[in-house]
């Protein structure tokens, strides 16, 4: 935690005050960790449960590509091999494993709470939609990753999930077309579905709770709702 | 909230000790989260694959004396998740047709493959015009070490190598 610079004399706080001069590293730490918020309770701690978790599903993410391959035929070889060879391996799939169920599970209880709590009334209405965007994107990524360790539920679960997209009023079959880049699942779906999940649900991930913190921090957090007198 | 400050600031109050908390557990984190992150990077690496096997690499009435001939061999290893085979060419030379000397075609600089050229009687690798005789010793150029030789044997007639790992 960074500390408010001090004008004692000795290096640390002289390369802290440098820094902070340059960075405004004490506006910083004073408008985010260190600003006002009211009495709540530990349901408010579901946000930060959501936030750490989704980091650590992107730090355990980047270490599974390293040995993770996305087709047909290597996809679940490797995946072996991260399980029985590589050191630790079977910890990394796992944290990213339980983690991706755990994220969904928290983002939902942080929905409802702030559902209850009336969080998304005036003047909170972007930071509730914009948690609604991150729902349903962790949706997708939940969706997609089940894919990647291309084994017989994998497979089935996205033959059932695609074919439900297939059941929309004259678009479906399409839609279901365009979802498994063809007839059926195979090599395209894979990589699809592995670009998605590493490259652009990460990202809108990032944009939207980039949008959400500056909302929770530029707004602040709404009191638990009280009873009138 | 009311805070009371500590008159002594050597007295650990509240806030700091709640901090302090903070501090050590997300460090206590860090290594939790941090030390199986490097082994699973490195494992890959580092582990040691004891594998010794013996190649034949074909008759040694096949071989002129006084000229290296090149054995293409080939051998399955474990690459990673892939079944996959591992491929070089060692050059044997003969003098009397009993001993053998097989010398690998890595070249000693920066393992590019080197040929044997009969007409200039020497080894050359073409990457960065390194030479060798045909004892393998270094002629000219930037290879630090003379030609790795293979530990060999004949055996039935035929020339054997023992490649590692």
């Amino acid at each position: 935690m960074a500390i408010p610079p001090s004008p004692e004399s000795g290096r640390g706080p002289r390369v802290y005050g440098w820094l902070n001069e340059r960075l405004g590293l004490t506006t910083i730490y004073n408008s985010t960790l260190a600003r006002m918020v009211p009495k709540t309770d530990w349901f408010y701690t579901l946000g930060s449960a959501a936030m750490i978790l989704a980091l650590l599903q992107g730090v355990t993410g980047m270490l599974l590509t390293i040995y993770y391959v996305p087709t047909p035929d290597h996809a679940y070889d490797s995946i072996q091999y991260i399980m029985n060879d590589v050191m630790f391996g079977w910890l990394i799939r796992g944290m990213h494993h339980w983690g991706a169920t755990l994220l969904v599970i928290v983002v939902f209880l942080h929905m409802l709470k702030s559902y209850f709590a009336g969080a998304y009334k005036y003047p909170r209405e972007i930071t509730w939609l914009t948690g609604g965007v991150l729902l349903l994107v962790v949706l997708v990524m939940g969706f997609s990753g089940y894919l990647l360790p291309w084994n017989q539920k994998a497979y089935w679960a996205t033959s059932v999930g695609t074919a439900i997209a297939g059941a929309v009023p004259v678009i479906g079959p399409l839609l279901e077309r365009i979802l498994r880049g063809g007839q059926e699942i195979g090599a395209v779906t894979l990589a699809r579905f592995y670009g998605l999940h590493i490259w652009w649900i990460p990202i809108i991930v990032l944009g939207t709770i980039g949008v959400h913190l500056y909302l929770v921090i530029r707004i602040g957090i709404t009191s638990p709702p009280e009873r009138d007198e | 909230m009311t805070e009371q400050m500590s008159a002594n600031p050597e007295e650990v109050d509240r806030r700091k000790f709640l901090t302090g908390i903070i501090g050590v557990v997300a460090g206590a984190v860090a290594v939790v989260v941090g030390v199986p992150t490097v082994g699973y990077l490195v494992s890959p690496g580092v582990k040691q694959a004891n594998a010794e096997k013996w190649i034949t690499l074909g008759p040694i009435n096949s071989l002129t004396p006084g000229v290296p001939t090149g054995f293409p061999f080939s051998r399955s290893i474990h690459d990673g998740w892939v079944e996959s085979s591992q491929t070089g060419v060692a050059y044997a030379l003969t003098y009397d047709g009993q001993n053998v000397l097989v010398l690998s075609d890595v070249c000693t600089h920066l393992s590019c493959r080197v040929t044997w050229h009969e007409d200039r009687q020497e080894y050359v690798c073409p990457c960065h015009d390194g030479f060798f005789d045909i004892a393998g010793k270094v002629v000219s150029g930037p290879p630090p070490k003379p030609l790795n030789p293979f530990q060999s044997k004949v055996e039935n007639g035929q020339i054997m190598i023992l490649l590692e790992a």
